[in-house]
Parts: structure tokens; sequence; C-alpha cells
């Protein structure tokens, strides 16, 4: 049942939020062992909140657009009270004083936070191997990762553990797990969605967005917790666009370009099996009545070069005050010094002490003009080229991943390996765009495939309304 | 020790942090306060908890901006930029500061004597928290525990960096004092250097006279006080002086002030100087202050104490610097009213300076205008109008009504002769070197022979009278 369909029935009074809280819990219960989604299952609160809900509606109260509708949340977003801890022994027994905005717009809306969801330490991977706490397993495939860094959310919603789900997005964290778990997966405007509350990764990319087994399911959800919030200086001061009413509108008239140079021909590491879904998507997106052809947005390749100077960069910043001195882990050294270097060596597993180098190198004097300043001109340049192309099209297309979903270990050894997942969704994190990944069939595996949509800042509607032609087009065939 | 050798100059320039006076944190809701239980004006964000972000305050940076207009700088678009280093009291082991774009650049300051200081920049950034070191005797490296305080965390700060144009610890005492004015008066800070709400680092380094090379200079910090900073810099000049006339060479340090023995020490090299990796602050956006806020805000500046000690000097016909007391105390405009009213001026200021330390009180440009003439007119003598002025201060009312009240009248002239005759009399010395000695040596027994009738009048004496009966009976 989506949760829209679950929503409206809670709200009327047809199915009590216990009943439906408990149903999910039930499906947690009987799989969660092989797939390993949560870090964290809420399961006493959760009732305790469907409860509350129970006799809201009992006195009449309409508990809000999500009353009663189970969500789970990645482990970098704040839950006040309750163990947040970025898939990360450094932040193991924290327990923040506060709820992220997000969640408190969730619980707002009458949603029931069932549990906190598996990530790669610090939102730093795209397989969610990089987790202090283990992996999470794809629920198609066990052998197989769900993606990352948001993979326990992605998993989640793929194993029925929850109809919706939040996850964050720094180079393609919501993106990538959705298209190699089958779901829809969304990365807002930067700016659209709060960042109060989200434990930072790399500020400047850093978004939060919605996990959903339908479009229609993933806009609600992006409606409840998106719009201006005071808390956060880069939240764009201005009304959210509906996105709910605008699903049915179609693509008729609208144009779309086919990046090129993201593309089975442009690329390498591009699979023909997830480039023929793509292809496929464009022909169903013109038969709805839009102008589909291909288009070249040449700075595009170097995306992830950039991104894996400036996320690093920002990352060995925020990360600095993992020192053992406030909060977190402590392992205790005769000096200030001594004791921050072996709190740290202790606590942060090795791609997050990759990256801490990385940045930390790419900001030192003498250095900073060669790594982080160009890199930023390169954002720069990525941006215009994005907004040199909208001027022609509504929206672009190319593939979220490479490839289906990896088995587990094949690319940890090789950082740049697992890098190179990323290269399809970077683009759109520099540049501030939103874009979301719509599933679209299966490749040769019979594992799913996604499909990325990407616009222009605050063209949610637009990019929603594509989405919806695929999901409906996914469903009937090809 | 005081100032340098002949033959060497001291330059310093000195960077002051003062503490803004919002009512909140620079990036937060948290009070900004002085003092209260050890972590209690606290929240996550001055915690620096994950997921934490800041959010500006529109107070501190329109107090900021009122500092740059009001040390004469170029109000512009700035941004914020990390500063990343460890350290206990920083909780997220960076500050927020402002780096290659600050908000107020290229200003100037002018001490009361009428030299302009430059003013490179004066930029927003936040405060660390305090550490308390237990056990040791207080010091780092010897106590059993460390404690931290996190409520001066994230309070505003501005940072006021001055170019090296002051020559002497004088200089820079003089340059203290009178940003520290500036920033009372504009109600920007409480400027409380004992509360640590103001804080100067200097630089020094030292050069033969006449060079306009300059030479290597050292930082010293934690100074305190003003009288710390006027012998932090004589100690540290005399120091650099000696190693050049060992034939050493002064190296760039940062050093420490230590009060209790008088001296500095090195606290880090400039190999050992932080690379800070400054970039700009991801979760905050530039601050372009729009002109009509800026237009606004200049607007609303008070008159600054510079430009009420000329206004002061030219209504009393005297010096900025002569003025400079009586603007410091915040008499100027009493004594300005009270000249408007009639009053001498040189009496009005002679009483700021002399007898109104602790303030104005009840008293009136009128009643101050009416005792200045009572004084003129020889109805009352200096003693008397002293008496009379702090019983204005306590209480006001009319001076004619108190001086009535103590009886007090002036004395005839012929009774301050008869006295002065008497007094003469039983000083024959002295009165022998007040006719021989030159106009120095007169003028002090003068001051002898004025204490004396005083002392025999019981202070009803008008002491312009007796210097004026004692030059008569000179002449005779």
């Amino acid at each position: 049942m989506s949760a829209v369909d679950l929503a409206a029935s809670v709200r009327t009074g047809q199915r009590s939020a216990r009943s439906v809280v408990e149903e999910y819990l039930e499906a947690i219960d009987a799989a969660e062992d092989r797939i390993h989604a949560f870090n964290l299952v809420m399961a006493d609160e959760a009732l305790e909140a469907a409860d509350a809900l129970d006799h809201r509606v009992a006195s009449g109260e309409d508990p809000g657009p999500l009353a009663g509708v189970p969500v789970v949340a990645k482990d970098n977003l704040c839950t006040r009270g309750v163990p947040t801890t970025c898939g990360s022994l450094i932040l193991q027994n924290w327990r923040p004083p506060y709820d992220a905005t997000v969640v408190k717009r969730l619980s707002a809306a009458g949603a029931v936070l069932v549990g906190k969801t598996n990530m790669d330490e610090f939102a730093m991977g795209s397989s969610t191997e990089n987790s202090a706490f283990g992996p999470t397993r794809n629920p198609l495939a066990n052998d197989r990762v769900p993606g990352g860094s948001s993979g326990g959310s992605a998993a989640a919603v793929a194993a029925g553990f929850a109809p919706l789900a939040l996850g964050s997005d720094t180079g393609g964290s919501i993106r990538q797990p959705a298209a190699l778990c089958g779901v829809v997966g969304v990365k807002p405007t930067y700016g659209l969605v709060s960042r109060y509350g989200l434990v930072a990764f790399a500020s400047s990319l850093d978004q939060v967005g919605p996990f959903a087994t339908t479009v229609a399911d993933a806009a609600l959800l992006l409606e409840v917790v998106g719009g201006h919030d005071p808390m956060d200086s880069t939240s764009i001061p201005e009304p959210l666009p509906g996105l709910v009413g605008v699903l049915e509108d179609g693509v008729d008239g609208l144009r779309i370009g086919v990046i090129e140079e993201l593309s089975g021909d442009g690329l390498d590491g591009i699979a023909s099996d997830v480039q023929a879904r793509v292809t496929a998507a464009a022909e169903a997106l013109s038969a709805a009545g839009a102008t589909v052809e291909p288009t070249s947005v040449p700075s595009t390749v170097y995306g992830l070069s950039a991104y894996y100077v400036i996320a690093p960069a920002e990352a060995s910043s925020n990360l600095a005050r993992y020192d053992g001195v406030r909060y977190g882990l402590r392992v205790d050294a005769p000096s200030t010094p001594e004791m921050n270097t072996a709190t740290r060596t202790a606590g942060f597993g090795d791609e997050v002490k990759r990256r801490i180098m990385l940045g930390t190198y790419a900001l030192s004097a003498g250095y900073y003009d060669a790594y982080y300043l160009k890199a930023q001109k390169v954002r720069t340049l990525i941006a215009d080229d994005l907004r040199r192309a909208y001027q022609q099209f509504d929206l672009l297309v190319c593939p979220t991943a490479p490839t289906t979903a990896f088995p587990l270990g094949e690319k940890t050894a090789d950082p740049m390996l697992m890098y190179l997942n990323d290269v399809c969704t970077i683009p759109s994190n520099l540049a501030g765009h939103p874009a979301m990944s719509v599933p679209f069939g299966t490749g040769d595996d019979g594992l799913p495939v996604g499909v990325q949509v990407l616009a222009p800042a605050m063209a949610e509607p637009t990019m929603f309304r594509a989405a919806s032609v695929l999901e409906a087009a996914a469903v009937n065939g090809p | 020790m005081s100032g340098v050798p002949d033959g060497w100059e001291v330059v310093v320039g000195l960077e002051v942090h003062a503490e803004l006076a919002t009512a909140t944190k620079m990036f937060s809701g948290a009070p900004n306060r002085f003092g209260g239980n050890p972590n209690t004006h606290i929240d996550p964000v001055s915690l620096g908890l994950p997921g934490s972000l800041p959010v500006l305050n529109e107070r501190a940076v329109e107090l900021a901006i009122r500092v740059g207009l009001a040390l004469n700088c170029r109000v512009q678009r700035s941004v914020f930029a990390r500063k990343n280093y460890f350290y206990p009291d920083m909780p997220k082991d960076f500050q927020i500061s402002q780096y290659d774009q600050p908000i107020n650049v290229d200003g100037w300051l002018e001490l009361p004597d009428g030299r302009r200081v430059g003013i490179e920049r004066a930029h927003l950034e936040e405060d660390t928290g305090k550490t308390v070191h237990v056990g040791g005797g207080g010091r780092i490296h010897e106590a059993a525990y460390s404690l931290v305080d996190y409520n001066r965390a994230g309070v505003p700060l501005i940072e006021i960096v001055g170019a090296p144009d002051l020559r002497s610890a004088d200089d820079a005492r003089a340059y203290v004092g009178e940003l520290r004015a500036i920033l009372v008066a504009i109600g920007a800070s409480d400027g409380k250097m004992e509360e640590g709400s103001m804080r100067v680092d200097c630089n020094v380094s030292v050069r033969p006279e006449g060079s306009q090379q300059l030479g290597t200079r050292c930082e010293v910090k934690n100074i305190n006080s003003l009288r710390s900073l006027g012998r932090a810099i004589d100690y540290e000049a005399r120091r650099q002086i000696d190693l050049i006339d060992a034939g050493e060479v002064v190296a760039q340090q940062t050093r420490h002030w230590d009060e209790d023995h008088g001296r500095t020490h090195t606290l880090r090299s400039k190999e050992e100087a932080f690379d800070y990796r400054y970039f700009p602050e991801p979760d905050l956006v530039p601050v372009d202050p729009p002109e009509a806020w800026v237009t606004e805000i200049a607007n609303a500046l008070p008159l600054l104490p510079g430009a009420r000690r000329k206004r002061l000097a030219e209504a009393a016909g005297t010096t900025p610097a002569g003025a400079a007391l009586t603007v410091e105390r915040g008499l100027d405009d009493l004594a300005l009213a009270a000249i408007a009213e009639g009053a001498e001026a040189a009496r009005v200021l002679i009483h700021a300076e002399n007898n109104l330390a602790g303030g104005a009180g009840f008293l009136t440009a009128d009643s101050f205008a009416a005792l200045t003439a009572m004084e003129a007119g020889g109805q009352l003598t200096a003693t008397q109008a002293k008496t009379v002025l702090a019983e204005l201060v306590a209480a006001g009312g009319e001076p004619t009504d108190i001086a009535n009240r103590h009886g007090f009248e002036a004395m005839e002239t012929s009774e301050v002769e008869t006295i002065v005759d008497q007094v003469i009399a039983a000083n024959p010395d002295e009165w022998t070197e007040f006719l021989g000695g030159d106009e120095k040596e007169r003028k002090k027994k003068s001051g002898f022979f004025v204490g004396q009738v005083m002392k025999a009048t019981g202070g009803q004496a008008d002491g312009r009278v007796v210097n004026e009966v004692l030059e008569a009976r000179a002449a005779d």
C-alpha cells in the first residue's frame, strides 16, 4: 500500500495507526537479520506514537498528510534523545538533544519514525560497506550491495520495512542506492530542504531527500519536509512549489535532452544494459509527447574530480569537531592533542580518514589554489554548462548509476572504482540542481536500473511530471 | 624600564578584539552575557553539536558596521571563512571568521593629539570558550585535568587590526584608550578589559631611528590591561634591541606576556605557526549590507569622542587635548551648556577635571554657570566653590542658597591684606627668596604664601586676591 493510501485510511479512521505500524514492524522482524537496513529499530517509540495518533483521530483531529505512515530516517539525521551514529564508532552512543528540522516536520505531519537506517560512515561511500556497524544487503539480491551512502534507507523501502525513508545526497547518496534497490529517490534543489540537524559531510553539497516506492509518495514526503527554515542560512526563502498536484500533467511539449557525455557511448563505465534502459526511457518520454534529443554538456565529466576535492575539503573541516572533548568516543591519553589523535584513530574508519587527509591537503597553504580553488572553478563551469543546456531543454536525462547492484566486496579494495559510481549523479550536487532516480526496468541480471531525471534549480514540478510518466511506462512495459 | 635607548625606534601595530554588545550570540539565540555558571549560556550551535548550523545575528552585523563607520572604514560585501585548528575550547575545532573579504577595510583612528593611526580592517568573528586547568598551579602542562566553559563560545567579536603606525608604549595606550572610548560611545562594546571583553595583541619590532624598513616583528599575546600593554611593549622592544646589539637576529615569533615576571617568552616560532586552511564558510551566505542600511546606521551614530573634543575645545578656547578629560568623563554636554549660559570656560573645565571625577550628579548647566559667575565675581573662593559644587552634585539646588547656608562670603580685600602682611612677617626668609627668585621660584613661593593665608583664614580668602596682594607688596 502506498503512503498516500495509508495516510488516507488512517486519517479517515478506516485503519488504526497502530495496525499499520505493527504490520511494518512485523516485516522488519521477519527480514532485518538478513538485510541489516537499520542501526536502530524504534519499535516501542513507534507504537507509542501510533497510539497517540489513534487517540487524536478518535477525538476528531486530523494528524496531517502522513498520518500513521511509518518512515525511517538515515542515521545522520538528528533525533532527540535517540542515538544518531552516522555509521561511525565515534558517535556510537551519541544522543542529540534536539531534532533535525525534517524530523520535526515528519512528526508534525503525523508520520511515525520507526528506525534509524544504516549508512556509509559519515555518508562517505557508495555501497554502505563503510558502515562501522556492518554492511546492508540489497533486499533484491542479498549478495549485492544496496548502494550508498543511504543504503539502509533504500533497502528499508525496497524490503517493505517502511513505505517512506529520508536520506541525504552529497554526490548521489540518495539516487544511486534508489537505483540499485529499485525505488524512487530524490535529491532536491540545494536549499529546498533544511539541513538543520543533518550531520554535515560536505555542507555546500549535502541535501536531504525522500525515498519511496512511488513517485507520488516521494512528492508527498518532499512536500512535508521541504520549505524554508530560518535555522539554515542556505535554505531558500521561497514557498515550496507544489508537487503532488502536478503529477498527472504529463510531458507533452517538454524539451528533454539526453546527456551524451554521461551515456554508454560517451563514458566507458556505463554498462550496455543500463544504457539500453535509458534509451528506452527516452523513447517513453518521446511517446508521451516530449521532444527528446541528445545533447552535449561537456564539463560534466570533470565533476567527479572536482567533487573529490571539494567534498573532502569541507569534510576535513566538518569532521574536526569529533575530537573526544565534548561528546562521542574518547580514548584517553596523557595530553589533549594525544587524546584527540587516539580518539580519531580509533573512531574513524579508513574511508573517512582517507577523505580527511585528502581534504586537509587540498586546503593547505601552497596547495589551495591548485586544488580547492581550481575545483571550485570546475564547479562553476559545470553549473554554467548546465545553465546553457537548460536554455534549450526543460529537463535532462542520463543513467543514475553505471551498473546495477554489484556484489559485496567487489569495489572495497579500490576506492577509485567505488568513486566512479557517482559520475552521473555528482554534477547535480555541484550545480545545486535537483535530480531524481526512477526505476525503469531491469538489467541483464534481472536487477533494477534507475533512470535519472535532472532539472534546473526549483524545477522540481517539471522533474516530477517526467518521473510520473516514466513510472507509468515502466509499469506498463515496454 | 621605559622607552627605548637613543638611536632606536619601536614600531607597534595592535590587534584589538572587542566583544560586541548583542543580546544573543553571533550565530544562535544563546545569551551573550558575561559570567554565569559554566556551560549555562549554550545551545546546540554554540556547542558545535553535529548537525547544528550557524545563523548570523543581524545585530552583530549592525554593530560591526557602526565600528567600521566610526573608524572611517569602507564597509563592503563580506564573506565568512573557516579558520581551522584544534583547540578544546573551540567547539567545532574551527572558528568562523572573515579572511580575504572582511566587512570593514581601510580606515583610520585619530589619537587625542591629532595624529592618525591606520586601521587595516575590522572584521567579524566568533569568540571561543575558556579552558581552566585544574591542579599544577593552573598551568596546562602540570595540570591534573582541564575543564572547558563554553559560555563565551560564539560571542560575537570585532577584530580591529591597526597599521604599524604607533611609535611607543604611550602611543599604544593612547590608541587603545581612544578605541575603547569610541566603541563605548557607539554602543558596540562595553570595552571592559578586566572582563576580557576587550583584548589586545601587539606586534612589536624595532629599527634604527630614521630607517624606513620594518624590523622583524614579534606578536605578544596575553595582555590584560593598559598597564601591561605599556610594560610588554617596553620589555619586548628592549629584548629585541639587546639581541641586535649582541649581534643576533630577532626571530619572528608569537610570544606570551608574563605579567608576574614582567617578561615575554616564546609561544611558537614562525615555523610552528598554524596552517589555518581558511576557506569560505559553506553554511553561511555572503553579507552584502544594502547601502540604505549603512546610511541609516551612519546617520544614527552619535558624535564621536574626537569630534566632541574639537567641539568643546572650540567653545572653550582650548586645544582638543585640553578638552580630553572632560569628554572622557562625558561632561562635555554639560560644560557646553554652562558655557552657553555665560560661564567662564576655563573655570568650567577646571571643575570638570578636578572636582567632577565622579560625574555631574544633580548639577545643571544653570547652577554650574551661576557658580562660576560667583567665583569670578569674587563672591566665592576656590575652596568655597568646591564645597558648593559638591553639594550641587549630590543634591542640586541654587549655588547662592548653598553659599548662604554655609555663611560663605567674600573676605574684604583689606582683611586679606592684613593677613598677608602677618604671614610675610612670620616668614621673612621665604619672603626674601620670593623677592629674589626667578619666575619659577617665585611661583613656587607664591604657592607657599597662598597656602599659609588659606590656613589662617580657614579657606575664606580668594586665592586670586591673595596673589594680587602678594604682587602688590613685592612691587612696593
